[in-house]
């Protein structure tokens, strides 16, 4: 049993299997890049569901729309990383021995080795003086000198490979500890750390939802600049939302841009993305206004910013209400139809579908704001008129008036903590900064005997690759033969 | 923000000049190939040593002691007769189109006032400049210059390529990629790319070379694969070894860049987009290709064969996750 398992874990170190550990990863990655995934888009998964009914589920049995999260993958990696540590570990303290060992003694034969030279008149002092001033470590013995250098490509190797595994743990941590949600926020509009404030919140799995920490702010003006180039017409050119921020009783303003998020209670808040949220009030057959606010239209199209959404008026009276409109930020008729030509808000006009009827909103059932359920209700006949900002429509049957009273922009934003963040970072670069020795610096020994007239030197690079060691060992053999002859000359003039 | 049209009339126009150029030093480096070719069969009843032929212009580290054993009596007597020195034509021709290149790379960059690597069409120009910019570095201290022929084809093609089907109008780039970051990201990406491709070059090189030996062994026709015959395998290796030991911990930097940029610019640092996985796959292939030079077994034919996944994997990367995968790294502009 423990010879199997001995043997078990020799396989499990050694290069091939890292070797064929590596490219399983790669292989497992491919199918995470091209089919989609629900962690990116989940609408793409949906509509491959529709397109592919039979082979969709076979896929997904195979985590194929959740691969980077698979157990297969997550197999395969820590295998890899088992493999690592075990392949590592042990090289570390070996490394560690060697660094506080000695250069091991001259083998019998130099003239085996694939640098050798012989200098007559040379001797083992010279030889030891030589090579310490070249900095390299040298050991002494009875009619020999041993010199090693280059410790240092092992040492990069070993952190590169260390700060890998650290990356690891890092990534995981994060992963655990850390949340990530998702919020709109209108102009004018705030919002709070709390896990009720999100639309969408994906917590680690050790995260405490009951605690996040506090911080607040509040979006003032939000500015979306577009090109007007005629070849480039409609090209976004910045975004930049103006928040004040609360945060531990301190209050600051931000620029929110698409590079520069928000720092705040450790969690950095991102600009994802933009819209508009045309404002109405309706007021109701009973001459109460039933709605007075801000509406997210969700983009339809992305040259001229056409955009959908939904009002709901719940508290109307007589009848429920609701509308489905088309917002067109720069409207332009052409003959009986209208569209937008650009995708700022210089002409906006706002075309609306009436329904009265049920919203549906008490069944308890959840409903998306975006969409009307319009099953109980009733389609309004309502004139064909675009309204303009400050214009009415006087709903038939006494039902009531919409006003379109103004433009509001919203902002997506992404909330993240990720505690791993900055370890992950710390790891990456130390990786960065081990691999440079690991891959140009040489280990090298250099052997030097005595022989009856002067001695003999031996060289060898334990590294593959790069080349070999030709140009020093020559240089170190010819400084050699220069101070032999010296000392040598000098022994003649004594 | 203005893009200066003069500007970007000049950055077309030193492009178009330098492919002609680089045509031109194509031929120059082809021609000094087919000289060397005859040098080598003239020098193989001499023994080892290339003596006098137009391909010892190199010195003593060409690899002149390449057999071969269909010794054509033709060109043998016309390889002594030294009249033109090609390569260094080659050469000349390469760092004229290299500085024209440069140029409009420069001048792309000014015209619209950011750094010109905003869309596929400029990426690609970039690459292409790196692949020649890393070549000329290894002529400088390496006996490379007969290798000019196999760089200069690939970075026609894919100058010809980005002319033909990327090219797009200089301008303003989208709000995402402003940021210092383009700057550090894909300066690095373009560098590790360049060196990746002299690498793959070569790697290519490697296999007919091998299969080259293989057929002559066999006494096969050897076809297309002659044109391999005069160079040094050993050279091969180490030249793609070093190129891709120089590119590696570049790319692996470029890697982590876009990590930061990613933190700063979409909230997370890794997300498994298209173009992260990618750029993932091709770190592992290449982390392969380093493993597998020290393992038993491994080294030679099948560590080049990784070294050419990788490449590929690479190039698919750079060019095939735009064009055919739709992720956050969609700028393509197509």
């Amino acid at each position: 049993m423990i010879t199997w398992l001995r043997w078990a874990w020799r396989l499990l170190t050694s290069m091939r299997t890292a070797l064929i550990l590596l490219f399983l990863v790669a292989l497992g990655s491919v199918p995470g890049s091209v089919l989609p995934q629900r962690g990116l888009t989940p609408e793409d998964v949906t509509k491959f569901y529709e397109e592919n009914p039979g082979l969709a589920p076979w896929l997904d049995r195979f985590s194929m729309f959740d691969v980077f999260g698979a157990p297969w993958f997550a197999a395969i990696y820590l295998l890899l990383f088992v493999s690592l540590a075990g392949c590592v570990l042990p090289r570390a303290a070996q490394h560690y021995r060697a660094m506080r060992g000695r250069p091991p003694a001259a083998p019998r034969n130099l003239s085996r080795l694939p640098h050798t030279a012989s200098v007559p008149g040379g001797t083992l002092a010279l030889a030891e003086a030589e090579l310490r001033r070249r900095r390299f470590r040298v050991n002494t013995g009875d009619g020999w000198v041993a010199a090693e250098k280059g410790y240092l490509r092992e040492t990069g190797n070993l952190v590169f490979h260390l700060a890998l595994l650290a990356l690891l743990f890092a990534v995981g941590s994060g992963a655990l500890f850390g949340y990530r949600g998702n919020v709109l926020v209108v102009e004018g509009d705030g919002f709070a750390n709390t896990v009720a404030a999100y639309d969408k919140f994906s917590p680690g799995r050790f995260v405490d939802t009951e605690s996040l920490k506090p911080f607040s702010f509040r979006l003032g003006d939000f500015t979306a600049t577009y090109s007007t180039e005629p070849q480039r017409r409609g090209q976004p050119l910045d975004f930049s939302g103006k928040l004040s921020v609360r945060e531990g009783g301190g209050q600051k303003t931000h620029d929110l841009r698409v590079n520069e998020p928000l720092e705040a209670g450790g969690a950095q808040v991102y600009l994802l993305g933009n819209g508009y949220a045309p404002t109405f009030r309706v007021t109701d057959g009973k001459g109460q206004v039933a709605f007075d606010g801000a509406v997210p239209f969700l983009p339809a199209e992305k040259g001229g910013f056409t955009s959908e959404g939904v009002i709901k008026v719940p508290d109307a009276q007589p009848a429920q209400l609701g509308f489905v409109g088309l917002f067109l930020p720069t409207t332009v008729t052409v003959g009986d139809s209208a569209t937008s030509a650009f995708p700022a808000a210089l002409n906006p006009t706002v075309r609306l579908f009436g329904f009265k009827g049920d919203l549906g909103l008490r069944s308890g059932a959840p409903q998306s704001v975006y969409q009307l359920n319009s099953d109980k209700m009733q389609m309004i006949k309502l004139p064909e008129t675009r309204l303009a900002v400050g214009q009415s429509l006087t709903l038939p049957d006494g039902l009531g008036t919409v006003t379109f009273t103004g433009v509001k922009e919203w902002i997506s934003l992404q909330i993240t903590y990720d505690p791993g963040r900055f370890p992950a970072l710390v790891s990456a670069a130390l990786a960065v900064l081990g691999l440079v020795p690991a891959l140009t610096v040489r280990r090298r020994r250099i052997w030097v005997r005595q022989t009856a007239d002067g001695i003999d030197v031996g060289g060898l690079t334990r590294s593959e690759g790069g080349g070999g060691i030709e140009e020093e060992f020559e240089s170190i053999v010819s400084s050699l033969r220069r101070s032999g002859e010296q000392e040598s000359r000098e022994l003649v003039k004594e | 923000m203005k893009v200066d049209q003069g500007l970007v009339e000049l950055s077309d126009q030193l492009i178009l000049g330098s492919l002609p150029v680089y045509t031109l030093a194509m031929l120059a480096f082809a021609v000094e190939l087919a000289f060397r070719r005859t040098a080598a069969k003239a020098a193989v009843p001499a023994g080892a040593a290339v003596s006098g032929g137009a391909g010892a212009s190199e010195g003593a580290s060409a690899p002149g002691g390449v057999a071969v054993a269909d010794a054509d009596p033709e060109s043998a007597a016309a390889a002594p007769r030294r009249a033109v020195n090609w390569g260094a034509f080659g050469v000349a021709f390469t760092v004229l189109g290299w500085a024209a290149h440069l140029g409009s790379i420069i001048t792309r960059g000014a015209a619209a006032d950011r750094w010109p690597w905003g869309n596929m069409y400029e990426f690609v120009v970039a690459i292409c400049f790196a692949a020649v910019t890393a070549y000329l570095a290894f002529l400088v201290r390496h006996p490379v210059r007969h290798l000019g022929v196999f760089v200069m084809v690939p970075t026609i093609l894919g100058l010809g390529i980005a002319l033909r089907y990327l090219y797009v109008q200089a301008g303003p780039v989208v709000p995402a990629l402003k940021s210092y970051w383009i700057a550090i990201h894909v300066s690095a990406a373009i560098i590790a790319s360049g060196m990746f491709i002299l690498a793959g070059v070569i790697g290519i090189l490697q296999l007919m070379r091998w299969r080259y030996d293989g057929r002559t062994g066999a006494g096969k026709p050897v076809g297309f694969t002659a044109i391999t015959r005069t160079l040094d395998l050993d050279q091969l290796e180490r030249i793609a070894h070093r190129a891709i030991v120089f590119a590696f911990p570049i790319w692996t930097f470029a890697v982590i860049a876009g990590a930061l940029w990613a933190d700063r610019a979409w909230g997370r640092y890794w997300g498994w987009d298209p173009k992260e996985t990618w750029s993932f796959i091709t770190w592992i292939a290449y982390a392969a290709y380093l493993h597998s030079r020290a393992t038993a077994g491994w080294k030679g034919r099948r560590s080049t064969i990784i070294q050419l996944v990788a490449c590929a994997c690479l190039l698919f990367n750079l060019v095939g996750v735009n064009v055919f995968i739709s992720g956050l790294h969609s700028y393509a502009d197509l």
